[in-house]
């Protein structure tokens, strides 16, 4: 399945690089419409999203039991590559993906949990207590969501989460400055 | 005011995970789009690319195999089979601003950090659709130009060697609409 090729690329050349500027082939799909179109595709496509909600707990589910299962292997089998890759790919997905699904507080313990894993100098030194707490949180989020003391209840969890695994990380990495430097830097992730 | 006809877009989504997916198929349908091709590695990915050359790329970072990232750079090898120059959008749960520039110097040409919106998706298309980006090639890089805006202000080095640089700035579909009235 071949499409037209661009036509006319421009190159400018230079000492050390290249300016290339090709025509936008992109350009045919914008069209003009009146200032009254009353048609919003956001709005459309939110309304869409809101319709797959009923599916969300499911599918948390699924990937709380992912996360479980994922340090069920690590406890079996410590902290191979594999299996850490496993809990941290579990981990990272409910971090992306939590928030989508109507679970913000799920979303903050899987990050305080990815950065243990990305972060530790040795995970085999980590408090087994400190992950297994997230693990814990990440559970009862999902499966408590539904009641309605257990949005504050959440947020409180998943932050005192996060302050005790930074004040972990801060303190063995003392000695690696580029680790305490990504510790340490801001989210960019619009805070809600 | 301007709208896109996505049913004339061609869409490959490349994440590992199946809700996200999902969710990603129902925004762009949504919006109107017909053709929305799906990829759950980095190998089907790149193998989808060059068969149906699409029109833009949505790719998550982390996924089996090669990830997001080693996808847009093989996407941006400009002798590769395919379009080097589509635009690529990195959708992902990474959160750190270091992770905007190692994508910025992968390629990839718009960064959107989960959660996902419709507004930010729909935002990073009409970026990559009216507004795009001479590309550059360096030694070490080819891909949309990093610089989004020129700075009169700054005052640090020329890092782009050969004394000024002249960028081929194209005006923006937008902007050269409003100007015509």
């Amino acid at each position: 399945m071949r499409k037209e090729k661009p036509a006319e690329i421009k190159v400018k050349h230079f000492s050390t690089h290249k300016v290339i500027t090709q025509p936008n082939p992109l350009r045919k799909v914008l069209r003009r419409v009146d200032e009254r179109d009353l048609d919003d595709p956001v709005a459309r496509a939110e309304q869409a999203l809101a319709g797959l909600s009923g599916e969300f707990r499911d599918w948390m589910l699924i990937e709380a039991d992912r996360l479980s299962a994922a340090h069920a292997a690590i406890l079996e089998k410590g902290f191979t590559e594999k299996a850490s890759e496993e809990l941290f790919r579990a981990a990272h997905d409910i971090k992306g993906d939590a928030a989508t699904f109507g679970y913000p507080s799920a979303a903050a313990a899987a990050e305080s949990l990815c950065r243990i894993i990305e972060h530790a100098p040795d995970l085999d030194k980590v408090p087994a207590e400190l992950i297994r707490h997230h693990i814990n949180a990440i559970q009862a989020i999902v499966r408590d969501h539904t009641r309605l003391d257990s949005v504050k209840v959440a947020g409180e969890l998943s932050r005192k989460l996060r302050g005790v695994a930074d004040e972990y990380l801060l303190h063995v990495n003392r000695d690696r400055p580029e680790h305490l430097e990504a510790i340490m830097a801001p989210s960019i992730v619009p805070a809600e | 005011m301007f709208r896109i006809d996505f049913n004339k877009l061609r869409f490959l989504v490349c994440d590992d995970n199946p809700h996200m997916r999902r969710i990603l198929r129902t925004l762009l349908h949504s919006f109107g789009a017909r053709e929305v091709y799906e990829a759950e590695d980095g190998a089907s990915a790149l193998e989808m690319y060059t068969h149906y050359v699409p029109d833009i790329v949505i790719t998550d970072w982390a996924m089996p195999i090669f990830d997001g990232l080693e996808l847009a750079q093989m996407i941006r090898q400009p002798e590769s089979k395919g379009n080097p120059f589509a635009p690529i959008i990195m959708l992902t749960g990474h959160s750190e601003k270091r992770r905007v520039t190692v994508a910025r110097d992968a390629g990839v040409t718009e960064f959107l950090a989960k959660p996902i919106s419709a507004k930010g998706l729909y935002q990073r298309i009409l970026n990559v659709v009216a507004s795009p980006r001479p590309f550059i090639k360096t030694k070490t890089y080819f891909g949309p130009d990093r610089r989004r805006n020129t700075n009169n202000a700054y005052i640090g080095p020329e890092r782009r060697s050969g004394g000024e640089v002249e960028v081929l700035q194209q005006p923006s579909l937008l902007d050269k609409a409003r100007s015509s009235g």
